[in-house]
């Protein structure tokens, strides 16, 4: 674990999430989480041997429902947040994004 | 003016007719337009849809009752979804957004007679301790306006502690329902992980978040507790634990009760007066017959490590959906990847971004084993010091905060050292249990202290009927700062 990020390494967690930071957050974000791990990194000193891991703290319930067919929201209700769609006058409707393949 | 009435006592004025949801609704909406200015308390006031609403529960009083919340002006924190009312989730990213549908939560208030008078300000996605991370500025403290009032549902404490509203709604990840309502002096309640439907709840950390409410008495709670809990279709997590009458079993019976306090834990970090106030608390309930029982936590120092990277890794899961696709801002871009990019650079703001960062980071490959399943594992051990504790008590006490409300600003450049003010609230949220935060007192600078009172799963009865007691007798939970009075 790095004590202190370096600018790549910061740029490439952040290509992962999909955020593109300017200069100071790269800088900024370089040492802020170099120290929050470095304080994490005390979880290491914890003997977890033979210890399953808890991914919900109360027991997940069985949740099973019939599989009915219900309506769902109105496709212009949906659409209307959209920052750009499309209601084709054949039916339906879609949410409209920049060209993804040459 | 006297104290804001609270939730019961004005039920029961609209109920028996003493006064109309009109006039009740009138009354709230004038507070927040008298005090919110200087407060920011909400987001979005729904004045008009308010209004007719009360007038609606007026027009139909017999129908209405029996109705638990009848003409009870609600705040919503703004990160639950309001069918055609603005929800932001204190972001950029939502500014504009409107939702075609209720949460759960908000349609049950609905049909227990509610009236939603507006949503309210939090820290950006619940990110936060302090509301300094809302990206449309601050809300804060009504006791004393220069610090914060906690977060991150700091505009729904605030809305009860100014007497805005009686009733607000709040979501917890890690302590955000229970810290506001300490630092407010305002009653808060975490429930049980899936004692109460997240549909249409903005989500944070999957494993970790709920919805619960802020009043100003341990009643109050109960009674909305009992309105917003129970199973739901809508979500899978909601469990179908039948729901008690919580109301009914607040007997003010305390002679037996075990209350368990972690006093090793409680030696380090704590402000002397909030240390002080807990503990004249926890004597006021052992004069009440209650028998307090020293207990450990060892693994509870480790809950604040192990919080921030099972949330942070939750969250940058989470928050993958905000792409600029089907809702909120778009960065106008010719090619996608960067249309994504920019998007989320645009309309995320700086505490976002670290979370997202830090998640993306401990669920990477490399990194995933030592840092996302190690505090998996180090969260069972959590799990278990609770389990070994309520073998022993039916109750454990200790302070919300460790540190009373601090000025705006002071802590903002060193997020971890904000971090560290959870130490008593996410364990909790880890081992999803209930607990509450109930006034017991105020610093010398007369700012507000919470005591917490954590119970076993499913349990909310026995903190509720604890906290309780404990209101009847003590006079904290009736002080209300100057503005609510003017």
């Amino acid at each position: 674990m790095p004590a202190e990020f370096t600018r790549a390494q910061v740029e490439a967690i952040a290509a992962l999430a999909h955020l593109e930071l300017d200069a100071s957050e790269v800088e900024m974000f370089a040492r802020q989480l170099g120290d929050i791990l470095a304080y994490a990194d005390q979880v290491q000193q914890v003997d977890t041997s033979g210890v399953t891991p808890t991914e919900y703290g109360v027991g997940q319930h069985s949740a099973d429902r019939p599989d009915r067919v219900v309506p769902s929201l109105p496709i212009d209700d949906v659409l209307g947040n959209a920052p750009d769609s499309e209601r084709p006058r054949t039916g339906g409707g879609f949410f409209k994004v920049p060209r993804v393949l040459g | 003016m006297n104290t804001p009435a609270t939730l019961a006592e004005t039920r029961e004025a609209v109920v028996s007719g003493a006064r109309s949801a009109v006039e009740v609704c009138r009354e709230a909406l004038g507070r927040i337009e008298a005090a919110d200015p200087s407060l920011h308390a909400f987001h979005t006031v729904t004045a008009e849809r308010a209004l007719a609403r009360a007038a609606e529960i007026d027009a139909n009083r017999i129908r209405f009752r029996t109705a638990p919340l009848a003409g009870i002006p609600v705040g919503l924190k703004d990160n639950i979804c309001t069918n055609g009312v603005r929800t932001t989730a204190s972001s950029r990213i939502l500014e504009t957004f409107v939702p075609p549908y209720d949460a759960t939560v908000v349609t049950r208030l609905h049909a227990a007679g509610a009236v939603l008078v507006g949503k309210t300000n939090c820290d950006e996605f619940a990110m936060g301790s302090s509301t300094e991370n809302s990206a449309f500025g601050p809300s804060r403290n009504p006791w004393a306006a220069d610090r914060i009032p906690g977060g991150s549902s700091g505009g729904s404490a605030v809305a009860v502690a100014a007497g805005m509203t009686p009733l607000s709604l709040g979501s917890e990840t890690g302590g955000s329902i229970r810290q506001p309502a300490a630092m407010c002096g305002v009653f808060g309640l975490k429930p049980t992980y899936g004692r109460v439907s997240r549909y249409g709840l903005l989500a944070f950390g999957s494993s970790l978040d709920q919805i619960g409410p802020i009043t100003r008495t341990a009643r109050d709670a109960a009674i909305a507790l009992g309105v917003i809990a129970g199973a739901d279709p809508a979500d899978s997590t909601a469990s179908h634990e039948a729901v008690p009458d919580y109301a009914a079993g607040l007997t003010g019976e305390t002679r037996g009760l075990r209350i368990g306090v972690p006093s090793r834990l409680l030696e380090t970090g704590v402000d002397a007066d909030i240390l002080h106030a807990v503990r004249t608390a926890i004597d006021t309930l052992r004069e009440r017959g209650a028998v307090v029982v020293d207990i450990e936590l060892p693994h509870a120092k480790y809950a604040i490590p192990v919080y921030y990277l099972v949330a942070t890794a939750e969250a940058s899961s989470n928050l993958a959906r905000y792409d600029g696709v089907r809702y909120g801002l778009r960065d106008a871009q010719t090619e996608l990847g960067a249309m994504y990019s920019r998007t989320r650079e645009r309309g995320f703001g700086a505490e976002v971004k670290r979370r997202i960062m830090l998640g993306t980071y401990v669920l990477s490959a490399g990194y995933y084993d030592a840092y996302y399943l190690k505090a998996q594992r180090v969260r069972t051990l959590i799990l278990r010091d609770y389990a070994q504790a309520f073998e022993r008590v039916d109750v454990i006490a200790m302070p919300t905060s460790p540190i009373p409300p601090f000025k705006l600003g002071e802590r903002a450049s060193d997020p971890l050292q904000m971090y560290l003010a959870d130490i008593f609230t996410v364990s909790a949220n880890l081992a999803g249990l209930p607990a509450v935060s109930v006034p017991c007192g105020f610093t010398t600078d007369r700012l507000p202290i919470g005591l917490q009172l954590t119970g076993r799963a499913f349990d909310e009865g026995t903190i509720l009927r604890t906290a309780d007691a404990y209101e009847r007798d003590s006079e904290w939970w009736k002080q209300a700062p100057p503005i609510a009075t003017r």
